[in-house]
């Protein structure tokens, strides 16, 4: 019978190195039996990384790991799972095209020889899905189900595995009001059992509500930890950041003028060939942001592939400044003057093996401004970027460096200079701030109703309600692809938007 | 042309096919292995003239033509570790370390035999496999004599299909190795050992392409050239696309090949008046006409070409 | 318990860009001793020999020139299309492509007036190595197919296209071998040098570096090529058209490499044979990742190839090494290389627990 007062994990003096940051300075950290402990922070603090030692996938280069009293040297995952310590991460460790069954088994040792039994651990696998209440169809193949379904899959994975210490990092940043409400209940149920769930976020209120203890890390240090009952929102908020969490948004009272963007009957189908749109209208303004709420996996990704030219839509019709966009070709874009932030910067948005100048110049490399005859004027060139980059205040060796040696937020500020350069008619932002420091955040707030004020239409898609409600004049929701409602920024009311989020409609 | 569908022509054709096939089978069963793991092996032309050159050598100098056959093996299990090595351990880009390999080995093989060799005007010869009739098999009418007269390697190739596909879908390693080729970062949070898997996923493919290598000079012909592959890796790798990374669809693409290949020097052999050159470009031709059909739904691994290194920093 | 880890480092200093192949060559000379000493061969004096019949007589060191002529021109080939990730393992067949189109040509323009026979024969060379380029470049772009496939298989259908002809309508009258006729006076490269092989392709392949390193580093194609070739999903984010990004850097690969076949055909050969390219395509891509994909290192990585292949001729003839030697140094230098470069972005972290 574990002593609820000796800590079944204890993480002493831990400290990691990686090649431009360290991201983990002297950490101690204990968890205790039959307990939900919140890992606070924001991004970058050194949260996952704490966790990932944890979990045997990253080697701390200094400190010592007990585990239920005793020592122990994880020099990868399979340690720590012989162990008890069951690591879920942020996007799921999952084969999309192998079945529920498939990869729960995995690397386990159920079966004849070598021969996999499908059947018994079928059947425990049932078992276990009746006492934790997770019901999933053991057959089905992961791609089909929905975020909330595969992340029951990856609990049931731990629990196959007879796992007593489960960290779950960012588990709600992918889930709707509703299913995070039956996370919470199984987290519940499994720590009441003896288990112990260390519960990393940077969502206050969540934290408040699901744990029992609360550990702040900030660059990359613990730097408080409370009893959950003993604190709230506005301390854990000082501590998480240094400073008062509340950041200043200025939003002049301005009259939206004419519509940029006009979105007609917009249909187009996501990847697995199923409808992601349908009959979307949407109409952005002069002067206004128009804030895109929803959980992901609702049709923003297709809605800005084909906002950004990279998916086709089977139908409708889309208006820049009254002028229709030609489908899928990214350069009509560009000229009709579309700035556009792609959620996914590295891969989709920057070349980052390229100096940060060559990622400058990508949209207007063959413009008559920059070239003649075929050939790059670069002492233009180099004006330029210098200008971008000091304007921008990006932090970098050089308009030379090599683009993959910024941090997160100066990636973001490259993608940003780039975009708004030309002073875009209408600027789509697909998840701008996702993954980035609350001073990186501000920074593209800022700069976001600047363009507001310069007279740009915004399209802001987010899944951080806090942003869309700080920023947004009109709110629009959606859900399963359609628009379940629009809402005036004042007087959008966060249960109402949160309702039509669920897909309940009003 | 009514001579074509006389059965003796016909039976030919089968026995033919089979034959043609054989290397290829032996090689696409290796690559498939391979790439099912994640990594694309160009080395196996080279690999599989290694083995052709080995098997040949040790058949001479020892007088066994099973041992030419289990050195050819060995010499493909070396190079599909070396290929392990530079794409496994260190991550070197697949397509250059393996081309690197081919490279290498070609080489390699060669130099070998010309130093064994030297250069004789009458290239020196071994005595080959012969061809096993099965008894009850061969019997059956019209494609009998035909299918079941074939030399050991064919009907070794014939059981390591089914092998291949038992092994890929119902072994517990099957699964692993399945897990490792679509999403390594799965496989490595689990407990496999992903270089280990994939290391030993080349280096059996290895011994497999170094023995369809073999069949080339231990048993379709008798000696040693240096084009006697003949790009046969290459369509190997074709293959492997077109069967969809599946064992009994990958060799389906191996038959026909074959049967083209048969085809062409029966149609050779009966002096239709067309270049037979025109006639050796068709294998190739179909092959590429092949791939146009099934690119569009290739059911690629994932992480093919990816390769696997665990302290990246990811946040 | 020791394991290793591979994990990145702190980026080399640019020198380390001209140092890294250099050391490369050293170590793979030094590696170059173990299939010589198997071989039987003395080894200082096969390094003397292999040296010495590369460098050691006007006539040896003009030979190295002229052998490094369709090397550079591979080379090129090969780097121009990796760079944008364009996996061009055609070159042989592209180079054949050349060979043919020259050929043809040379042996039929007997009426044409003689200064106009080379320009139209080369420019018809390079044209038929990119023609055959661009029908896998189509194939990736349109439908999908695995250039290394594609572009491999095409080696052989060229070299059948080839056996066809010359045992067709290419065929010197009279012969039973596959040979063709003789190409005229006209079609011939001129030799620049008295009592040499060196020939006018040497200063058209030195021509080719700079032309392309004046296209990668100061045009818009070539920041177009640049882009793709780091990815092209953000290259097509950004407004590139890959598709003919792709296309045009096919065209220019193949029609490098067809120039190599022109060069043998005009300079070396005088007529058309089976075995005009002793592999030529395929050195091409050791030398391109040799010199790091970059024209100049391309220049002295293929000068330092035509060595090993010169010399190891003369090596073979003194020590009894098989010439051979040279197709494996090629392969060794390019394992050795890609182990280096390597460890200009990553080091070895030895971990003891």
């Amino acid at each position: 019978m574990t002593n609820p007062n000796q800590p079944v994990v204890r993480m002493s003096s831990i400290t990691k190195h990686f090649l431009d940051v360290t991201a983990n300075k002297n950490i101690t950290f204990n968890l205790y039996p039959g307990e939900i402990c919140a890992l606070l922070g924001e991004n970058g603090a050194g949260k996952t990384t704490l966790m990932n030692i944890l979990f045997g996938y990253y080697t701390c280069d200094d400190g010592e790991i007990f585990i239920k009293g005793e020592k122990v040297n994880l020099s990868a995952p399979k340690n720590a799972i012989s162990r008890g310590v069951g690591m879920i991460h942020q996007h799921f460790a999952l084969v999309p095209s192998q079945t529920v069954l498939e990869n729960i088994i995995i690397g386990t040792d159920s079966g004849k020889g070598i021969f996999l039994d499908l059947k018994s651990a079928r059947q425990e696998l049932l078992e276990l899905q009746e006492r934790f209440g997770l019901q999933i169809d053991p057959d089905a193949r992961v791609w089909t189900l929905s975020v909330g379904e595969q992340q029951k899959v990856e609990i049931l994975k731990a629990l196959y595995r007879d796992v007593d210490i489960l960290i779950m990092d960012e588990p709600t940043a992918v889930l709707a009001p509703a299913e995070t409400v039956d996370l919470f209940s199984t987290l519940r149920s499994l720590v009441k059992e003896g288990r112990s769930v260390v519960f990393i976020s940077h969502k206050l209120n969540e934290v408040m509500d699901i744990s029992d203890r609360i550990v702040v890390l900030r660059g990359g240090q613990v730097v408080a930890e409370r009893k959950t009952a003993e604190t709230n929102t506005r301390e854990l908020a000082n501590l998480m950041v240094g400073r008062d969490l509340l950041e200043i948004i200025e939003k002049k009272t301005l009259n939206a003028g004419q519509p940029v963007l006009q979105i007609e009957n917009l249909n187009a189908l996501n990847d697995k060939k199923l409808l992601a749109l349908k009959n979307l209208n949407l109409v952005v303004r002069q002067n206004e942001i128009l804030g895109m709420a929803g959980i992901s996996g609702n049709g923003q990704k297709e809605l800005s592939e084909v906002l950004f030219g990279l998916r086709d839509p089977t139908d409708g019709i889309i208006k820049v400044n009254s002028v229709p966009l030609k489908f899928g070709s990214p350069a009509s874009t560009i000229q009709l003057k579309m700035g556009r932030i792609p959620e996914d910067r590295i891969d989709t948005g920057l070349l980052m093996d390229l100096t940060v100048e060559e990622n400058l110049i990508l949209e207007n490399h063959s413009s008559s401004e920059f070239h003649r005859y075929g050939l790059m004027k670069a002492g233009r060139i180099q004006q330029f970027s210098e200008d971008l980059i000091s304007a921008y205040g990006i932090m970098t060796a050089g308009r030379d460096a090599v683009t993959k040696s910024l941090s997160g937020g100066n990636l973001q500020k490259v993608m940003l200079a780039r975009e708004l350069a030309g002073s875009p008619t209408v600027v789509v932002a697909s998840q701008p701030t996702r993954g980035l420091d609350v001073g990186a955040m501000e920074y593209i707030h800022q700069r976001i109703l600047q363009e507001r004020e310069r007279g740009a239409g915004i399209l802001l898609i987010s899944e951080d309600l806090d942003e869309i409600f700080a920023l947004s004049d009109r709110i629009a929701v959606l859900f399963e692809g359609i628009i379940m409602g629009e809402a005036f920024g004042e007087q959008a009311c966060r249960e109402q938007i949160g309702l039509w989020m669920s897909g309940v409609k009003t | 042309m009514g001579e074509m569908l006389n059965i003796a022509f016909i039976s030919g054709l089968i026995g033919a096919t089979m034959r043609m096939a054989t290397p290829i089978i032996f090689a696409t069963l290796g690559e498939i292995l391979a790439e099912r793991s994640g990594v694309l092996n160009l080395g196996i032309e080279g690999i599989m003239l290694m083995g052709a050159m080995t098997g040949f050598l040790v058949t001479f100098a020892s007088g066994s033509i099973w041992l030419g056959v289990l050195a050819a093996a060995v010499v493909g299990m070396l190079l599909g570790l070396l290929m392990a090595f530079l794409a496994v351990n260190l991550g070197l880009s697949q397509h250059v370390s393996g081309l690197g390999i081919t490279l290498f080995a070609t080489g390699l093989a060669m130099f070998i035999y010309r130093l064994h060799f030297g250069s004789p005007t009458v290239p020196p010869i071994i005595q080959p496999f012969k061809q096993i009739t099965l008894p009850v098999l061969s019997k059956i009418p019209l494609i009998g004599p035909g299918l079941f007269t074939q030399y050991s390697l064919t009907y070794i190739a014939w059981l390591l299909i089914p092998v291949m596909s038992i092994l890929l879908y119902k072994t517990k390693i099957g699964l692993k190795i399945r897990t490792v080729g679509e999403n390594p970062v799965v496989a490595d949070t689990v407990g496999v050992n992903v270089i280990l898997t994939r290391t030993l996923c080349l280096v059996a493919g290895g011994a497999l392409m170094g023995i369809g290598g073999s069949f080339l000079t231990l048993a379709h012909q008798n000696m040693f050239l240096i084009d006697v592959i003949g790009g046969r890796g290459w369509v190997a790798i074709a293959m492997v696309i077109f069967g969809n990374w599946d064992p009994f669809k990958g060799t389906l693409g191996a038959l026909i090949f074959g049967f083209l290949d048969g085809l062409q020097l029966r149609l050779q052999g009966m002096g239709i008046a067309i270049s037979f050159h025109v006639f050796l470009m068709i294998p190739y031709l179909l092959t590429i006409i092949a791939l146009i059909g099934v690119s569009r739904r290739a059911a690629v691994p994932a992480s093919l070409l990816k390769p696997y290194r665990r302290e990246e920093k990811g946040g | 318990m020791i394991s290793f880890r591979i994990v990145k480092r702190e980026p080399l200093p640019g020198w380390a860009k001209v140092v890294i192949p250099i050391a490369a060559i050293i170590v793979t000379l030094i590696l170059s001793a173990i299939p010589i000493l198997i071989a039987g061969g003395h080894l200082w004096k096969s390094y003397y020999y292999l040296f010495y019949g590369a460098l050691g007589t006007r006539f040896n060191l003009l030979e190295t020139f002229v052998k490094s002529s369709p090397l550079l021109l591979t080379g090129l080939a090969v780097a121009f299309a990796f760079r944008a990730k364009f996996w061009n393992i055609g070159a042989e067949g592209q180079l054949l492509a050349g060979a043919l189109t020259a050929t043809a040509l040379g042996v039929s323009l007997g009426g044409v007036p003689q200064p106009l026979v080379l320009p139209i024969i080369i420019i018809a060379g390079f044209v038929a190595g990119g023609i055959w380029a661009s029908i896998p470049a189509l194939l990736k772009t349109k439908l999908k197919v695995d250039d290394v496939v594609s572009t491999l298989l095409l080696n052989y259908v060229m070299i059948h296209i080839m056996g066809a002809l010359l045992f067709g309508p290419l065929q010197q009258p009279g012969s039973s071998w596959p040979r063709s006729s003789a190409i005229i006076k006209a079609a011939c490269y001129p030799i620049l040098l008295a009592r040499s092989r060196f020939h006018m392709g040497i200063l058209l392949s030195l021509f080719a570096v700079f032309v392309i390193w004046f296209i990668n580093k100061k045009t818009t194609f070539g920041y177009r090529s640049k882009a793709v070739g780091v990815n092209v999903r953000a290259a097509h984010f950004g407004g590139i058209n890959t598709t003919s990004v792709i296309l045009w850097t096919a065209l220019i690969s193949g029609g490098l490499a067809g120039l190599a076949g022109v060069g043998e055909l005009c300079a070396i050969q005088y007529r058309l044979i089976m075995d005009i390219s002793p592999g030529y395509g395929y050195s091409g891509i050791v030398i391109a990742m040799l010199g790091n994909l970059h024209p100049v290192g391309v220049l002295f990585s293929s000068l330092f190839f035509s060595v090993i292949i010169v010399g190891a001729q003369t090596m073979s003839r003194m020590t009894g090494v098989p010439t051979y030697i040279a197709e494996v140094i090629q392969g060794m230098a390019l394992m050795v290389m890609l182990i280096f470069l390597l460890f200009t972005e990553y080091k070895i972290r030895v971990m003891r627990k």
